[in-house]
């Protein structure tokens, strides 16, 4: 039986997938948890670091007119999906 | 003749344009976009993806009349350091079949080293261009962030990584470097810079005075120190001048580097949902559920930790403990390069503080794979360029040296590097 990790319990790990949308098992939660502790558990060494007040920003946000240009044509931007209906993107069901 | 499997997709795209690359055959990985061929990211989840558009690098190496041979193995959407995560299998390293051939550009790395190509494209986030380089006993460089453009390239941390070229020379990167740079309307993080034939400056070989960071160098395997301090001694009598300096702020790169990345991986990976292209699950009644389930099965077991560690970092109540932290870590680190640049021309590393891991060993331990980007991330942290160069002073394993410069200064980087390419050949 492995050590039982400090950082993150298994409820955490189904509720983070939940919230990234990735659908793990228990076998997989199992098998990633004591990884995910480790790295957790070095990425307090960052608890020790003073959070800057003023981030100096290297980049400034560039923008360009709104003017329309060419792009993809419709059937280029539907070829890779696996179902379309009358040009749009079919999806599955909101609810 | 064992199969490196060097290609996820071998097939032959010719350009009928004449120009700097007239002649020559250039390996692309396969996180870049190439027009109507199957692009993976060596993941499952893009399986039969065909671009509908090239990457502008891409773009660029074609009207200069490239011939790209296929899209080369990685590691699952460029998370890795030995190309082991690719859902396509992993890459043998030509040097030693049992080794890894670094990653996350290790087919990149092979096909230059195996010398089916003199040129290849790789991307670097941490070190997906470097370390493979270093592994393979080839050239790899980082450019700095903004010469080269980034559209067509699909995202893991996009504050963080470039395309970069491979080469069996320092010509070869030069040469390649001068096609794929520039600013692009379509990437606003490149930066206009003049256009530059980079190729002038091997033809201009300089010594200049360096650097050697502690602590990217005293924790080094023995046989890594011992090749790199040869090679050094090697380019102190060609003129290059070195001491031994501390950098602290870089103790802490590789806990920045994996929050950021894992933080901008879980942004930049929420777009695979099945539904434009891609994968799609048949499990699931609704969006949720559906999206879930294509996501889990067919995103590999290092994306998955990747994006639920990078989903933690940034939810309520942890980011300011994670994310603000690694950002703060990044300033600093840039700005003690910037301090040790004002007083050295170069600062210079082992690209890699191990050799090549024989292959299934570092899988599984994560740690130990991720302190071995220790020399690499705090220079996409920086923002700022460094070419790896093979030192050929190892008997058995390729030990690569790192040379770290100035934002954009690129020319003394190929200078410093054809004069060691004389020196160490």
């Amino acid at each position: 039986m492995t050590n039982s990790p400090e950082r993150v319990s298994e409820d955490d790990v189904h509720h983070i997938a939940e919230l990234a949308r990735v659908t793990v098992d228990d076998e997989e939660v199992e098998r990633y948890i004591e990884q995910m502790d480790k790295v957790l558990d070095r990425f307090e060494s960052l608890d020790e670091v003073k959070v800057d007040e003023e981030r100096e920003d290297q980049l400034e946000n560039i923008v360009r007119p709104d003017v329309i240009d060419e792009s993809l044509t419709q059937e280029e931007a539907l070829g890779n999906a696996e179902e379309t209906k009358d040009g749009y993107f079919k999806g599955p069901s909101t609810n | 003749m064992t199969d490196l499997n060097i290609y996820i997709t071998k097939e032959e795209v010719q350009s009928d344009n004449k120009g700097l690359l007239d002649g020559e055959k250039v390996a692309v990985k396969d996180n870049l976009c190439l027009k109507d061929v199957q692009t993976t990211c060596g993941s499952k989840i893009l399986e039969g993806y065909k671009p509908p558009y090239n990457a502008t690098v891409v773009e660029k190496i074609l009207s200069e009349g490239a011939t790209i041979t296929g899209k080369t193995n990685m590691d699952e959407f460029a998370m890795g350091t030995t190309t082991e995560t690719s859902y396509y299998g992993a890459t043998k390293n030509p040097v030693d079949t049992e080794r890894v051939p670094g990653g996350s550009s290790g087919g990149s790395a092979a096909a230059v080293a195996n010398g089916d190509v003199n040129l290849a494209l790789g991307s670097d986030t941490g070190g997906s261009v470097r370390c493979p380089a270093s592994f393979c006993g080839v050239y790899g460089l980082k450019p700095t962030y903004g010469l080269v453009s980034r559209y067509g390239l699909i995202a893991y941390a996009n504050s963080l990584e470039q395309v970069g070229p491979i080469a069996d020379s320092v010509e070869g990167i030069a040469k390649l470097l001068t096609v794929i740079s520039g600013a692009d309307e379509n990437d606003h993080t490149t930066v206009e810079t003049e256009a530059t034939d980079y190729t002038q400056f091997c033809e201009d070989p300089q010594a200049y005075d360096v650097g050697v960071p502690s602590e990217l160098i005293d924790n080094a395997d023995e046989e890594v120190k011992e090749a790199f301090w040869s090679a050094m001694d090697k380019l102190e009598s060609q003129g290059f001048s070195y001491e031994k300096i501390d950098m602290p702020s870089v103790e802490k790169a590789v806990e920045a580097y994996y929050v950021i990345a894992m933080s901008e991986a879980s942004s930049n990976l929420a777009r695979f949902d099945g539904v434009r292209y891609g994968h799609r699950s048949e499990d699931g009644d609704n969006w949720n559920e559906n999206f879930s389930a294509t996501r889990g099965e067919a995103f590999g077991d290092e994306v998955k930790k990747r994006i639920m560690l990078g989903t933690y970092a940034t939810s309520e109540g942890y980011k300011d403990d994670y994310y603000d932290k690694a950002q703060s870590v990044r300033t600093q680190i840039r700005s003690e390069f910037s301090s040790k640049f004002n007083e050295y021309d170069l600062i210079v590393t082992p690209t890699m503080p191990v050799k090549p891991f024989k292959i299934g060993d570092s899988l599984d331990d994560p740690i130990k794979m991720y302190l071995a980007d220790a020399n690499t991330t705090p220079i996409n942290l920086s923002n700022i360029p460094a070419l790896s160069l093979p030192t050929r002073e190892s008997d058995d394993l390729p030990v690569g040296m790192q040379m770290i410069a100035p934002s954009f200064s690129e020319p003394r980087l190929l200078r410093a590097a054809s004069l060691a390419q004389d020196t160490l050949d």
